[in-house]
């Protein structure tokens, strides 16, 4: 069966075919003709944001909570413009997004148009790849390819740029997208000879370690479940990047905690001695790596990532193994299994890490009746874990503390901006997440500067009467930012206080959410119990210690052996060479 | 009473070390053939993954090489160190409208040809030598007037450098160069 259909409606049809649920949006001129095929589409459900931005935020946070592909329609223009930082940090993160923009008719491309920005050309780089839609007839397939590209592989996000007149221009519609060439194949299993080598030189390693990252969690639950069998079988102790939290469960034994730059001791000191690294699905990021030629000196490495490009980029690695993380650990347990290894005596690399693990490096000192931000952490993570939350972050102290205090033991769990670090992501991204997951309790922790950057999606909220909570660590300042300053430009906090700041218990009752002010250990539990048990969206405005500082701390440009923890007293200058490091 | 503080001993740029200002690697020049979904926009996807990621490029050529104009071929010509070329490799084949990337240079024997456009002006003995020259490099005289010759000259980008070197003698006027194109040598393709 052929019809005639404008391509706004295979627009449509093309997206209930590929089993969207939720688009994030906000109209706008050239999106109309879109926005009336949506008008009474029951199979397709838009959330309409308060700013694009909140949309493409939104979209991510619905992929990484759900492992769907988020979806995102805005207009031409400033519409796509606004959405290009969450376009970014999707791509920073990987995450699986495909983003419908509106552009001004053909004819008028090129003439500086009203509302007229080059959308393909401002995403060209932060995008794992867009169109110009150019023929209605062309839609089908593109939209087919686009969701490909967007999951297939190391995720990524895909702009699909129609102008006006192609949204309302006749094609023909088949019910299904035509048969596109498959030219986006990329390779997810590896040669067995690799395989091989990597389980050999596991099963010789004297002090290995699992380094994982968001890799795993996007190569979905199943490759989490297979990091656990694996790591039983080998016994090797594990840590994560920020992006990979949840893919092995906190509460092992052999499990370090976070690396990197805010990581715990053991994991840093373990990944600099160690005698072997199988990282997987990490990308030896610098805020992992710290100073690279003194990271992990002892160790060969095994780097398995789906993306060749991420091989060797910064550091050089052993063995590379291309290939999908779900895959690839199905192969490695298999050749394992095969090889009749067995578990390696790791008596002496566990001794040495419990030493490490005494220095207790997430310590922090106590202030009595003022709450520490750390407290909060740890007694938000108590009261709710039961629950299983689903936790989003800003960027910033905050989000440091959330991901050092609040531990996961399962994937798609926490929802945090880790490569591009944007802030204003947290709340938008738990009402995508909250979208998709209508029963899960959705918590945005907070800092008080970074909630501001989308608050205006509080509406957002109240719309779709998403349950969503917020929960401001409130020390009145960029935190990190001031950190820095302190420890880096001798004190001098230039403009990093957050003045002016609003009344949020008020700001979010305007909105219609239930706002909860915590100003003392004493009512902290009270506090968080009450915001668990509303059943509507709660803004919790936590008023916590105002200089506590974010330790372990590498400083940038530093080695892994040279951490700050809480209690080393710190402060003073840095040359103009190590200032220029980020 | 202020605790004891300990400032940062942190290192200045001669003590960190990243493989993009690695020295100690020795720079290649490296020939890359790339073909392409002829695409719009594709080629300022190449040409600014080189610049975003600080990649040299020292000549581009581009055109379609199919019937249907589907497919085009790109050479790039580049130089950097050996891990940053093999960046380069893996930072193009993930584009999703790149089918292949062939390093000719790392593949074995290969031609490469660039075209040049020369112009000449002079009268007398620097005429007569320039045309001399011209001849001894094969080069073709595709224009003329009594007082300049333009020359066609083909062959690899040395020969070009040298033909050039020494028109300046001779009443150089003007280059055009169009880039090289390379291709492997045998009956395969690469």
């Amino acid at each position: 069966m052929s019809i005639e259909r404008s391509g706004a409606e295979i627009l449509v049809e093309s997206l209930v075919a590929k089993g969207v649920e939720f688009v994030f949006g906000y109209p706008g001129g050239a999106v109309l003709p879109i926005y009336d095929a949506l008008f009474g589409e029951n199979r397709i459900r838009h959330i309409l944001v308060r700013h694009e931005a909140g949309a493409a935020h939104a979209a991510e946070g619905y992929a990484r909570a759900t492992g769907k592909p988020g979806v995102v329609l805005v207009t031409s223009g400033p519409g796509a413009t606004n959405a290009v930082t969450g376009i970014a940090d999707a791509f920073m993160d990987s995450i699986p997004m495909v983003v419908i923009t509106g552009q001004v008719p053909t004819g008028l491309i090129g003439t500086d148009a009203f509302q007229e920005a080059d959308t393909v050309g401002i995403t060209r780089h932060c995008t794992k790849h867009n169109y110009l839609v150019k023929d209605a007839s062309e839609l089908a397939a593109i939209v087919d390819e686009a969701f490909h590209i967007a999951t297939a592989g190391r995720p990524g996000p895909v702009v699909i740029d129609i102008p006006k007149d192609v949204q309302i221009s006749l094609a023909h519609w088949t019910g299904r997208a035509p048969q596109r060439r498959t030219r986006y194949a990329p390779q997810t299993s590896a040669p067995a000879a690799d395989i091989a080598e990597a389980v050999a030189m596991i099963a010789a390693a004297e002090r290995p370690i699992f380094y994982t990252g968001g890799g795993i969690i996007n190569a979905g639950p199943m490759a989490s479940r297979l990091l656990r069998e694996l790591q039983v079988l080998t016994g090797a102790p594990v840590t994560s990047t920020l992006m990979g939290l949840g893919a092995f469960p906190a509460a092992d034994p052999a499990w370090l905690g976070m690396l990197g730059m805010h990581g715990t001791y053991e994991a840093n000191m373990a990944m600099n001695k160690a005698d072997l690294i199988i990282a997987l699905g990490a990308r030896f990021d610098d805020r992992v790596t710290g100073r690279l030629d003194a990271f992990a000196p002892y160790s060969r490495k095994i780097h398995v990532d789906i993306d060749r490009a991420s091989i060797n980029k910064t550091v050089r690695v052993d063995l590379p193994i291309i290939g999908d993380c779900a895959i690839v650990l199905e192969q490695m347990i298999a050749t394992w299994l095969a090889a009749g290894h067995g578990k390696a005596n790791l008596a002496n690399w566990y001794e040495q890490i419990a030493g490490w693990r005494a220095r207790n490096s997430l310590a922090y000192p106590d202030r009595g009746a003022e709450i520490m931000p750390q407290k909060a952490i740890e007694r938000l993570y108590a009261l709710t874990r039961d629950r299983d939350p689903v936790i989003s972050t800003e960027v910033g102290q905050h989000q440091m503390w959330a991901a050092q205090y609040f531990h996961f033991d399962s994937p798609n769990k926490w929802l945090t901006s880790g490569g591009l670090g944007t802030m204003g992501y947290g709340l938008p991204a738990a009402i995508g997440a909250q979208a998709g997951l209508p029963d899960a309790l959705v918590i945005d922790i907070a800092g008080d500067a970074s909630i501001q950057m989308n608050i205006q999606e509080l509406g957002t909220a109240t719309q779709y009467r998403l349950p969503v909570k917020v929960f401001v660590l409130n020390n009145e300042w960029m935190g990190m930012v001031r950190q820095w300053q302190e420890l880096t430009y001798e004190s001098r906090y230039s403009n990093s206080y957050s003045d002016s700041l609003p009344d949020f218990v008020k700001l979010a009752e305007a909105y219609g959410w239930k706002g909860i002010r915590i100003t003392s250990m004493d009512d902290l539990d009270a506090g968080i119990q009450a915001m668990i048990d509303h059943p509507g969206p709660v803004f919790v405005d936590c008023l916590v210690v105002k200089e506590a500082n974010c330790y372990p701390m590498i400083p940038s440009g530093a080695a892994h052996t040279d951490m700050i923890l809480y209690g080393d007293e710190v402060a003073g200058t840095m040359d103009d060479a190590a200032k220029a490091l980020v | 009473m202020t605790p004891p503080r300990r400032s940062f001993d942190l290192p200045g740029p001669e003590r960190t070390h990243t493989m993009n200002t690695e020295t100690a690697e020795a720079q290649e020049r490296h020939v890359l053939t790339i073909t392409v979904d002829n695409e719009a926009g594709i080629l300022a996807k190449i040409a600014g993954l080189f610049t975003a990621r600080g990649y040299n490029i020292d000549s581009l050529t581009v055109a379609d090489i199919t019937d249907n104009h589907e497919v085009s071929r790109i050479t790039i010509v580049t130089h950097g160190p050996p891990s940053i070329i093999d960046q380069i490799r893996a930072q193009l084949e993930r584009l999703v409208p790149v089918h292949k990337v062939v390093d000719l240079t790392e593949l074995g024997p290969y031609i490469e040809r660039e075209l040049a456009l020369i112009k000449v002006a002079g009268t007398g003995n620097f005429r007569v030598e320039a045309l001399r020259v011209a001849d001894i490099f094969r080069a073709k005289v595709v224009d003329t007037t009594t007082s300049s010759f333009v020359f066609e000259l083909t062959g690899s980008p040395d020969k070009i450098d040298t033909f050039v070197a020494l028109m300046k003698e001779l009443g150089l006027v003007e280059v055009g160069r169009t880039g090289v194109v390379g291709m492997v040598r045998g009956n395969q393709a690469a």
